[in-house]
């Protein structure tokens, strides 16, 4: 077996645990990226066959909404909220500085990525780590949520 | 063997954002060195953000408050004997008693904060479940009309009368009908959908339930934006249950009807709040939206009659049937009936949850409530309802917060966000904003909102560079006017709000070139 027909196989499976249903595409293409990291083009053709839609449809959703990505991040995602909760709070300040130098985790250095709100809105800047939230978000606690990200992955837990 | 003290310490994601986690487990680590038999709650969070990690105990029935806790001060609580009460610099005192709690009127939020979520008893003694177990012994009819009655209106921004809704979609005859929460939160400054579902789930599940035996409808689905991970875990646990004991799927509480509920995930897409784009997100489409009509009471979800119902609309209505259509719409005023979930925002030292009646004026939530501004300089202007909510000034803090009055003034309650802006703040970058997030958000269907928005941010930008101040100035202005009859859906038609109030009412951030030096605090 190769590595495409595994992701071929892999595809389907996911597709077959919601039957095949086309409204579940959004689902599916959390599950695929949950586990792949982004969506591999490769998925498109499957997902389009297994679902009975056209490649077209398939790359339309999975290109309209931000959540999914179709190359690997460069490291692992510091999302920080830009909304006007936050912007009150000072994030575009936050935001330049973390952009000048991203923190690290264990040596790869971090993406900041903009979200619109991640319903923290009392306790601004907020950004999310690995689905933690952060709140009164600073370039140290930030640091720290990344690197406990790594800790935990290294022990095998979930990241 | 004595029973062990009970110590309640806040799940909530944004509670676990300033180290609940980290706290509780130093607290189980000191009760374990110390040899103290202790029992941890993990609730919902109260609401008040600026006391969180916020640690509660229970002596003499009452619930009393010690925050904020920080994993250093542990230590020093143990040594005051705070698990049973003792004196420490930390403590609020009775909870339900502090200022910030005791002049809210909970009727929504009662169980927030208070219980484990996922604690079906818990939620049974704290009166939950006697709506549905009430609306199962009426008609569809009968429970339509107590909605009608009760002068609820769609808490997601829009203020459309719940009842209307509901008898609309009931009049439908089809053979399919559905539910469907929006918990597609995105407004900035607003977070109450999500500590409902993550503090009292079971609130949001009865109401559907509930719509659901209204309406004939017997499938719902919850929109849950992907930004909420620890709500779709709590969300996902709390249908669980439910099904478990039979109050999901057939026969629901000996009503002879049945209801059930699917979750989906949303994907990042502001768009997919406005109801029709929700709806093509839900078939699993782009999340462009819908020319309506048809309104999807009449042919919404796979062109069946469909209940779009915001997440704290759906979770007032257990409480509406409960104690009656009176009780709820005695809160209020004008036509704005009832309570409505505020969330103060952004610049601001008290902020979090404040559940009040109608008619709470925009300065007591602020000052009253809230403290003022969070850095202690002078409140300039304020956002109230989400990026599409109109700026106001400190000199319309008095204000009632009333569907009515806002729109006469110009502005919109929305989903009862209120954004504080201090002093430093820049009103023609904000107008620019709100360009700039349209343009990133619009779905692309129409043009004025997808072409509009990208020339209006470009057009600010020239203004704000002091280029022909006059000229870009007047066409921002048409533009706005054209974006806000010719979009389809609020998203562009909006828009418009924050970037004309900016204008109109911070004329001179837009004149002077370099307002934007100003310096931040």
């Amino acid at each position: 077996m190769n590595a495409e027909s595994d992701l071929t196989e892999r595809t389907r499976a996911l597709c077959r645990a919601q039957a095949s249903r086309p409204d579940a595409l959004i689902e599916i293409l959390h599950d695929i990226q949950e586990e792949a990291g982004f969506i591999p083009r490769e998925t498109i053709p499957v997902l389009a066959e297994e679902l009975n839609l056209s490649r077209a449809d398939v790359h339309g959703v999975a290109s309209f909404y931000h959540d999914f990505r179709d190359a690997p991040p460069d490291g692992p995602i510091v999302k920080l909220c830009r909304g006007e909760a936050c912007q009150a709070m000072g994030c575009d300040t936050l935001a330049e500085a973390l952009e000048i130098s991203p923190p690290e985790s264990d040596g790869v250095k971090s993406v900041i990525e903009t979200v619109y709100c991640l319903g923290n809105c009392a306790l601004g800047p907020a950004a999310m780590v690995s689905g933690q939230l952060i709140g009164r978000a600073n370039k140290e606690n930030i640091s720290d949520a990344l690197n406990k990200t790594a800790t935990r992955k290294l022990n095998g837990a979930n990241g | 063997m004595a029973d062990p003290y009970i110590i309640y310490i806040p799940q909530d994601s944004a509670a676990c954002s300033v180290g609940a986690n980290e706290v509780a487990e130093v607290i189980v680590q000191n009760a374990r060195s110390a040899g103290i038999d202790v029992k941890i709650i993990r609730t919902g969070s109260r609401g008040a953000y600026w006391l969180e990690p916020l640690v509660e105990i229970e002596a003499n029935g009452k619930r009393l408050g010690y925050g904020p806790v920080t994993t250093a001060n542990v230590a020093a609580l143990f040594e005051s004997r705070f698990y049973e009460g003792g004196e420490n610099a930390l403590c609020i005192g009775i909870v339900d008693e502090h200022p910030f709690f005791a002049r809210q009127e909970r009727l929504t939020f009662a169980r927030c904060g208070i219980i484990d979520p996922l604690d079906l008893d818990a939620y049974r003694r704290h009166g939950g479940l006697k709506g549905l177990e009430k609306a199962a012994t009426m008609t569809s009819e009968a429970i339509v009309e107590e909605m009608i009655e009760s002068g609820l209106r769609g808490r997601g921004g829009a203020g459309f009368p719940a009842g209307i809704k509901w008898k609309t979609a009931l009049a439908q005859s089809s053979d399919q009908k559905f539910i469907c929460a929006n918990a597609d939160e995105g407004d900035s400054g607003t977070f109450a959908d999500r500590m409902i579902m993550e503090g009292d789930p079971f609130a949001l599940i009865e109401g559907m339930i509930i719509a659901g035996f209204a309406t004939g409808a017997e499938h719902g689905l919850i929109y849950l934006r992907s930004e909420y991970p620890a709500a779709l875990r709590i969300m996902t646990n709390a249908i669980t249950a439910f099904e478990d004991v039979g109050l999901l799927g057939e026969n629901i509480a000996d009503s002879g009807r049945a209801f059930s509920i699917e979750l989906r995930r949303g994907a990042g897409a502001y768009i997919c709040g406005e109801e029709t784009s929700m709806l093509e997100s839900l078939e699993g489409k782009r999340g462009e939206v819908r020319v309506k009509p048809p309104i999807p009471a009449i042919k919404g979800l796979f062109g069946k009659p469909t209940i779009v119902n915001n997440v704290l609309t759906l979770a007032a209505v257990p409480f509406i049937l409960a104690e009656g259509a009176t009780a709820y719409r005695n809160y209020g005023m004008g036509r704005s009936r009832g309570t409505q979930p505020f969330q103060l925002a952004g610049n601001i030292k008290r902020g979090g949850l404040v559940e009040k009646a109608f008619g709470v004026t925009l300065r007591e939530l602020i000052e009253e409530f809230g403290g003022g501004s969070f850095t202690g300089r002078p409140l300039r202007a304020v956002q109230v309802g989400g990026p599409l909510g109109a700026y106001l000034t400190a000199d319309e803090l008095d204000l009632p917060m009333d569907y009515e009055a806002f729109v006469d003034a110009g502005a919109m309650l929305g989903h009862g966000g209120v954004v504080v802006f201090d002093d430093s703040v820049d009103m023609a970058r904000q107008a620019e904003f709100s360009m700039t997030f349209c343009a990133e958000e619009s779905c692309g269907k129409c043009t004025p909102c997808r072409i509009g928005a990208v020339r209006g941010a470009e057009t600010i930008s020239k203004i704000r560079n002091g280029e022909n101040i006059a000229a870009n100035v007047a066409l921002l202005t048409d533009l706005c006017e054209i974006m806000t009859d010719g979009s389809l859906c609020a998203m562009g038609g909006l828009t418009p709000m924050p970037v004309l109030s900016a204008l109109e009412k911070f004329p001179e951030d837009f004149d002077i070139p370099d307002a934007r030096k100003r310096a931040t605090p």
